[in-house]
């Protein structure tokens, strides 16, 4: 095979910079770069579209708030109510430096304990912008009526989160994305009845309309009746969301997929540090091989459970008959400081590291225990219930098992993606007019996310940096040629689309998307998972050109174009994850250092713990596409520490 | 107001909640009057007799008897028409039936569909024996109300419609009085168990109540 | 275990559907319902068949996507939405009724996914709070007392799955509005549109073809998220204490 290396064989080309980032103390530039920026006149924004793709939190509060300035905003999103984006599953908290406390806390500890998490692979200037905003954002949220958690004295409830140590972190029981998401639907609604935003849901993106250089539309399906239509706009914004099912597995809604961020990246637009996926350590594990997704338990449980594995490989005694003595408390051994607190990327790698070894528990030995016995002893049975008895019963209803009677059994998953389109400053890709917020874009968090970021990066990409960064680019752009059905490039991408669908449909094969989905997903976690190895790297990228041919080959969708067929957009979504999973590969594969989620086993201190190389590695790397399996070009962003100076990380 | 109310699904619910309690009133004085029967011929009569001077000498002899029967036709007319269309409102939104079939789904739903219209017919029956005469049973009395009673109850139509309908009347406050109560927005969590035993017994005392006239012609207490 | 099924099949709105009967062998007590579905598609797939059309996302509860009738229950026998309900829940040889939600104002897509775009238009009536995004004081300028903010947040839980729509005899949106009317109503933020929210909402209810409450209280009973039947009597006060505030103006 080839082809593998000569995808491996990548050209570097010349770095990319970040030319809208203002220079001067971190603290004053997003004010200076609001200031900076064009404006465009309240009575000319309604004369100008803007597309949004997505209605998450980064989708459905940009949506609202560009539409709130006057602008025509043409949204989609491939549910059936834009009330139903993934961004509504995330449960703990979003974080932000209100210092309510009294703690200490700051927008400058925000700023710090972010670049440090995301372990210094995120530029400082956007990382102190996200800090700055975190403030407003639960002041727009309270005021749309976000029923926070509150105290008796009617003021907003705080707790902690992992990695940090201020009570910072704002919540709504486990439901803190439903209700923030639930928020930004409602604001999306109200514009959508004022007639500021033509909505279409059921309506799913597959691809780029690019002119003369610009983002000036979308092609997109009409999911129910299954026509492609082009939608026509001055600027496109994709709020997609992150690729994390890429590995088939994951805690992703079934339906997330990359194609926005895919298709965009093959008309232009760079991709940023595919590779930096983040696995969360307490998931429920997989039950066997009809498991198609996997689900979260919150990281607070850490707080007063004790996770565990026998000593010896191959013990499969109950649990409650393995004696104390033939029990390894392994995060408790090796991190004696921080125990059963270590952060996710660490976390995640002791538990593979000893089902890796043979003494994983429950089916197939990927598992550990998460034991609550001595928690129980200690608070008693009715205290353990008060503080996380929902999550008991959630872990019961879905593997039958009594968690107050034996412990729980958890595995790592993958969670979310750090990596996405590459954008600016302003939040710009590499493509003129084409915009990336919220998970979609690589910016905020490096290669390690913080729990609880993820909520407030989408939220101020969305309500407070978006709108104001778009007006600039507006502005400078405000007469465009107007772009019609019968424009060349419109035909050409038209005719792109339409000829993939049929090609799909008229393939006849014997295999299933999701066999090819399992498939390439199983090739991504073993080898571009929780520990990756050149030699692992390589192999899956020699393998996954043949797969992709093989789903060519092979691949059944029955059915027609023209009408509902979800086995269609599911075949379609597999096509891009096939050319996706091995950009990660080769991300992966040069990125010879380990990081935050990325950790390469070639790079480790002697007691086992990642190993940065700031020297050759302090950069994004920013991938431009040059052809289905053909090597992509390397862009490097260099990072710049003024303020928050690179150490390793120790938590011994 | 009055426009916003009976254009609402939630105003018309309202418009039957109010009817609805209005005519339960009515039940209540209706069915404490009727176990005067038990005192015997004269107080009875003379009971009925007082119904129709009552207000006097402000009012005319019957007016008042009649300022209530308008209230009630009024009462009777919007109950029945707000029901038949949210019924259909409801039968509308509904076209397609599950295959698999529960039992239980409808069962509030059809008790009080069914329970009103069988007390619909009921009134105009008794209104046409007791009160007219029409069709009674026997040489119909003007100002004789308990040898009028007797006689209906001497029949045995006039027994099984009468405790088929107290039935229906017990089963359809039991649900309106609570239902009402909700529709008004008086219920609460904390009311809930409250409103629903008041809502039963009520139910039971104005069955009861009701049946214990005929119980009584045919046991021969009242005769 | 192996099961029978009987599922709903309809080609798209317009035509004519009925039930098809299929049956399923090997299936995993710890699968959900939703993955025994997917092992039944890939199997039609394989066969060349077209595979059941069914909403589903996050398949952990939340989304509210899931919507399958399931021997007569909307999300079947347990309390929970579809994603959450197991196969452990079924007895080997059962055979299993799927039905998509029954409504006049939720008419069927195909086989068992259904149009569910009118709760969007209820929400867009007056579900929200008109807070533009950089006009909002500060968080703590407004106190909440904690009976208030815990009142809305049991509300606001409401996933717009529908499944009380489906349950009700009456095809009624009650619970499903009165949970956005509760939820805000209830909170100072949402007190200056208090009147309007309600009634409007209530009238594009309506408007959307739903049927009238009798109480029946099945909703509440399918309710997977819990809101209670009492619910609808606090959107029925605020109801007519709205009518009588916006007569008076």
């Amino acid at each position: 095979m080839t082809a593998f290396s000569a995808y491996a064989d990548y050209e570097t080309g010349e770095p990319v910079v970040d030319t809208k980032a203002p220079s001067g103390p971190v603290a004053e530039r997003w004010d200076k770069r609001r200031f900076e920026a064009r404006l465009v006149n309240p009575a000319n924004r309604r004369k100008h579209t803007v597309i949004v793709v997505g209605t998450g939190l980064a989708g459905g509060s940009a949506g609202a708030t560009l539409a709130e300035q006057g602008y025509h905003v043409v949204q989609f999103c491939y549910q059936d109510s834009p009330r139903r984006a993934h961004s509504i599953a995330a449960q703990g908290g979003i974080n932000a430096a209100k210092n309510y406390r009294n703690d200490g806390d700051s927008v400058h500890r925000l700023f710090y304990d972010t670049v440090k998490g995301g372990d210094f692979r995120a530029r400082e200037s956007n990382v102190h912008r996200l800090a700055q905003i975190s403030v407003e954002i639960i002041d727009q949220c309270v005021a749309q009526g976000v029923p926070f958690a509150r105290e008796y004295g009617g003021l907003l409830d705080t707790r902690s989160f992992g990695g940090v140590q201020v009570s910072r972190t704002f919540y709504a029981r486990g439901q803190t994305g439903q209700q923030l998401l639930l928020g930004a639907y409602q604001a999306l609604s109200r514009q959508i009845a004022a007639g500021n935003i033509e909505m279409h849901p059921r309506t799913e993106m597959l691809d780029l309309i690019v002119v003369d250089g610009r983002a000036r539309g979308i092609v997109a399906r009409d999911l129910i009746t299954g026509k492609i239509d082009t939608y026509f706009a001055d600027a496109v914004v994709l709020a997609s969301g992150g690729y994390g099912n890429v590995f088939y597995l994951s805690t992703n809604a079934m339906n997330s997929n990359a194609t926005a961020i895919w298709r965009a990246h093959r008309r232009g637009a760079y991709f940023a540090n595919p590779c930096f996926t983040q696995i969360h350590p307490t998931c429920i594990p997989r039950t066997g091989d009809h498991q198609s997704k996997l689900t979260l338990m919150s990281e607070s449980l850490r707080n007063d459970g004790r996770i565990w594995v026998p000593k010896a490989k191959g013990d499969d005694r109950p649990p409650n008959r393995i004696p104390e003595g033939e029990r390894d408390y392994y995060l408790e051994r090796i991190y004696p400081s921080f125990g059963n607190l270590v952060p996710r990327d660490i976390a995640s790698r002791a538990a593979k590291n000893v089902c890796d070894e043979g003494r994983g528990v429950g089916p197939g030995g990927q598992g550990v225990y998460l034991d609550f016995a001595d928690a129980i002893a200690r608070m008693g049975r009715k205290a353990v219930e008060a503080k996380y008895g929902n999550l008991f019963d959630m872990y019961q209803r879905i593997t039958d098992e009594d968690p107050y009677e034996v412990p729980m059994r958890i595995y790592p998953a993958v969670h979310y993606t750090m990596g996405g389109l590459w954008v600016d400053y302003d939040l710009q890709t590499t493509v003129p007019g084409l915009f990336a917020i919220g998970e979609a874009n690589f910016s905020d968090h490096g290669a390690n996310r913080l729990g609880a970021s993820a909520l407030m990066q989408g939220l101020a990409d969305g309500y407070f940096v978006l709108p104001a960064t778009i007006n600039d680019y507006l502005a400078r752009n405000p007469h465009q040629g107007e772009v019609t059905l019968e424009h060349p490039v419109v035909q050409e991408v038209l005719a792109e689309t339409q000829d993939r669908l049929d090609l799909l449909l008229s393939v006849d094969g014997d295999r299933t998307p999701d066999s090819f989905h399992r498939e390439v997903g199983e090739l991504m976690w073993e080898f571009c998972g929780m520990a990756r190895t050149d030699a692992g790297l390589r192999k899956a990228l020699s393998r996954i050109p043949q797969i992709r041919e093989e789903f060519w080959r092979r691949i059944k969708v029955p059915g027609t174009g023209e009408e509902f067929n979800q086995s269609l957009e599911k075949a379609n979504r597999v096509v891009d994850y096939l050319e996706l999973a091995e950009l990660m590969c080769l991300d992966a594969l040069h990125r010879a250092e380990s990081c935050g989620g990325h950790f390469r086993e070639e790079s480790q201190t002697p007691d086992g713990e990642a190993a940065r190389r700031d020297e050759e590695f302090a950069y994004a790397a920013a991938w431009e596409f040059t052809g289905t399996g053909e090597a992509p070009a390397l862009h490097r962003e260099d990072l710049v520490f003024e303020y928050v100076h690179p150490t390793q990380r120790s938590y011994a | 107001m009055a426009r916003t109310v009976w254009d609402s699904s939630v105003g018309k619910k309202t418009v039957m909640a109010v009817s609805g309690m209005i005519m339960l009133l009515y039940l209540v004085v209706h069915v404490i009057g009727n176990l005067k029967i038990f005192f015997g011929a004269e107080e009875f009569n003379h009971y009925a007799h007082w119904l129709r001077v009552v207000g006097e000498p402000f009012m005319h002899y019957g007016w008042t008897l009649w300022l209530v029967r308008v209230a009630l036709i009024v009462a009777v007319i919007a109950h029945g028409v707000s029901a038949y269309q949210l019924s259909r409102r409801d039968i509308k939104a509904r076209p397609s039936k599950y295959v698999h079939r529960k039992p239980r789904a409808s069962y509030a739903t059809r008790t009080m569909r069914w329970g009103g219209i069988i007390l619909a017919l009921f009134i105009v029956w008794h209104l046409l024996d007791l009160t007219t005469g029409t069709v009674h049973s026997g040489g119909f009395q003007e100002g004789h109300p308990y040898q009028n009673v007797v006689d209906t109850f001497s029949t045995w139509y006039g027994n099984v419609i009468y405790i088929v309908a107290m039935l229906a009347v017990g089963l359809h406050v039991r649900h309106g009085f609570w239902s009402a109560a909700q529709t008004l927005g008086v219920g609460s969590r904390t009311r809930d168990r409250a409103l629903k035993i008041f809502a039963d017994v009520l139910a039971l005392l104005l069955t009861a109540g009701f049946l214990a006239v005929p119980v009584g012609v045919m046991t021969g207490v009242v005769s | 275990m192996r099961l029978n099924l009987r599922v709903w099949r309809q080609k798209n709105a317009d035509a004519d559907g009925a039930m098809s009967t299929y049956e399923v062998d090997g299936i995993s007590p710890d699968m959900s319902f939703l993955e025994m579905l997917d092992t039944l598609n890939e199997e039609l797939i394989l066969r060349g068949d077209d595979p059941v059309a069914f909403d589903h996302d996050c398949r952990e509860g939340i989304c509210g996507a899931c919507s399958l009738v399931i021997n007569g229950d909307a999300h079947g026998p347990e309390r929970t939405t579809t994603c959450q309900l197991h196969m452990r829940s079924f007895r080997d040889g059962d055979t299993i009724d799927v039905e998509p939600w029954r409504a006049a104002a939720f008419p069927v897509v195909k086989d068992l996914v259904v149009d569910r775009s009118a709760f969007d238009r209820i929400i867009q009536a007056g579900g929200y709070v008109t807070a533009p995004t950089g006009a909002a004081p500060e968080a703590h300028a407004t106190p909440v007392p904690k009976p208030d903010a815990d009142f809305a947040f049991e509300h606001a839980e409401c996933i717009g799955c529908g499944a009380c729509v489906a349950a009700c005899p009456n095809g009624a949106a009650m619970l499903f509005t009165s949970a956005k009317v509760n939820h805000l109503n209830v909170l100072p933020q949402g007190a200056p549109e208090r009147e309007t929210r309600v009634l409007d909402m209530v009238a594009q209810m309506d408007e959307e073809g739903f049927g009238g409450c009798t109480l029946a209280g099945e909703c509440a009973t399918a309710c997977p998220k819990g809101i209670p039947l009492v619910s609808i009597t606090g959107m029925n006060k605020e109801w007519l204490r709205a009518t009588r505030k916006i007569t008076k103006r």
